[in-house]
């Protein structure tokens, strides 16, 4: 056990004890992604324990837990956006169809093309809507000429829900936008790739709810072709839109199942207390 | 609290959302207990042929009704603004499954009222057929059990409670041969049995209603929907959850 978990309070302390491997399905046949024994640490502070988990194809996974619980960071190791911070280490079995996602013969760039990711603070480029959407294929070349990069920019924006609110100003500075529709535009930014994932921190957080509605019903319409792990402090959210949850609790992976299951009655007395929105 | 896996409804951040499920949990109570009351009367009025007895249980079915609605009304308001879940949510629903069974109780204990009342006034009773005791105290203790289960969140006494309706199916079957004997052997007696027979089968229905309770009670602590299921297979599924 690490020297801060020591030092938590008694109360967290006990938490932390309760918590001894994960119930529920956590492992799935033939998943998509594939994690096992993931343990992630911050220099010597470890933020992950021990975490094992499927996620399926065209499936919609919503990880929960109160902040800090190690979710973001978890949902992070899934396209090594950690990587971008040093002090940060990965241990444990990472695999998508299969193959070592940390091994080093993957490319991060190419591995975030196929897990593309969306964050809580929308983060346009400071370019014109066109542009933030046109940058990946570009990068990565999808686009045979004008013709096609003008299909792919417009379809994105059209799924992420915002092509009518922008169509008549695609070439002002995508930074001007309201930030909810900064949110969509860092959506279809994503989704202009054709990612086979799509991992989502908060994506909805700072969305009005007709705004949010929208990116539901979109996450709803993209897990047709792609699969989707969410993060998200909204319990309705995770409950409207996913198929399995997971929980997590003081950096362990506690419960995984049916998201149906996880609502009407969960198996740990953490999940139920986070559910219900009562002190541990 | 006897059972280590009933859920608290106390402990939420929202200190209001407590009080607020506390208040519904409470009124539940307070609806079962005049229901009680009610089918308590209704069975009196069997036994003694009071016609006061069994017209006031009839005026007074009222009160039930209008506490379902009540229970009815909170119970959406906290759905609309708290969208509870997990056990909060199976408290509801256990409620609101509770007081619609509650409802439909008082409706049987105001039918035993109206019954011997029209014997009453035909110059007859009950009593003169058959001995409706028995089947009166079974399903008056089953209902009494039930409220006890519902309010301690008790699966061991919700369980005992629905193994009881075997015995309540035996009485009543004996009864309704008992009634149709009579019947046979004298004609002008049919308009007359007919109406206890309706007062037995209140009763019947009475203790059917107070088995749905437990179940409900099984729900809410242990997540499991255990109606129609034979009582040994539910036994053996709360066995596996346990």
């Amino acid at each position: 056990m690490p020297e801060d978990a020591v030092n938590k309070t008694p109360d967290a302390m006990t938490d932390f004890e309760k918590i001894e491997g994960t119930i529920g399905e956590n492992l799935i046949h033939n998943p998509k992604f594939s994690t096992r024994n993931v343990d992630v640490f911050y220099d010597e502070k470890q933020a992950i324990f021990n975490a094992s988990l499927d996620i399926g194809h065209n499936e919609v996974i919503a990880l929960i837990g109160p902040s800090g619980c190690g979710k973001s960071t978890y949902l992070r190791s899934l396209n090594r956006m950690n990587d971008t911070i040093p002090s940060c280490r990965v241990t444990g079995d990472l695999t998508l169809d299969g193959e070592n996602i940390y091994s080093k013969k993957m490319d991060p760039v190419l591995l975030r093309a196929r897990v593309g990711m969306v964050f809580q603070k929308p983060n346009p480029f400071p370019k014109s809507i066109y542009d933030n959407v046109a940058y990946g294929p570009r990068l990565h070349g999808l686009a045979r000429n004008n013709a096609e990069m003008d299909e792919i920019v417009i379809t994105s924006l059209q799924r992420a829900g915002l092509y009518e609110e922008v169509k008549d100003r695609l070439n002002e500075p995508g930074t001007g936008l309201s930030g909810g529709q900064q949110q969509r535009l860092c959506i279809a930014r994503t989704i202009a790739v054709s990612p086979e994932v799509i991992l989502m921190d908060e994506p909805a957080s700072a969305l009005d709810p007709i705004a949010t509605a929208i990116i539901e019903e979109l996450i709803d319409e993209l897990r047709e072709n792609y699969t989707i792990a969410i993060v998200t402090h909204s319990m309705q959210q995770a409950a409207r839109v996913s198929q399995r949850t997971a929980y997590f609790h003081l950096g362990k992976l506690v419960e995984v199942g049916e998201t149906n299951q996880i609502f009407t009655n969960p198996r740990h007395e953490l999940t139920e207390n986070y559910i219900t929105g009562k002190f541990g | 609290m006897n059972d280590d896996h009933a859920p608290h409804i106390s402990g939420h951040i929202s200190k209001r959302f407590d009080s607020e499920l506390e208040d519904i949990r409470n009124k539940v109570l307070s609806m079962g207990g005049l229901v009680e009351t009610q089918v308590k009367d209704g069975i009196r009025a069997l036994m003694t042929s009071d016609s006061a007895v069994a017209e006031r249980v009839g005026n007074d079915d009222y009160k039930i009704n209008a506490m379902e609605v009540e229970i009815d009304e909170e119970c959406v308001q906290i759905l609309a603004r708290r969208q509870p879940a997990a056990s909060d949510l199976r408290l509801l629903v256990a409620i609101l499954k509770t007081i619609t069974d509650l409802e439909r109780i008082g409706d049987q204990a105001e039918k035993l009222g109206r019954f011997e009342l029209e014997l009453i006034d035909e110059g007859s009773s009950s009593k003169e057929f058959v001995k409706l005791e028995h089947l009166g105290e079974l399903v008056s203790r089953m209902l009494n059990r039930a409220l006890d289960a519902f309010a301690r969140m008790d699966v061991d006494v919700a369980l005992k409670t629905i193994k009881k309706d075997e015995k309540v199916d035996k009485e009543f079957e004996s009864l309704m041969r008992q009634l149709i004997t009579i019947m046979m052997e004298d004609p002008r007696t049919i308009k007359q049995a007919l109406r206890v027979s309706w007062c037995a089968r209140a009763l019947e229905r009475i203790g059917d209603h107070s088995i749905n309770i437990c179940e409900y009670v099984v729900y809410l602590v242990h997540g499991k929907d255990v109606r129609h299921i034979a009582y040994d297979d539910l036994k053996d599924q709360i066995r596996d959850i346990v």
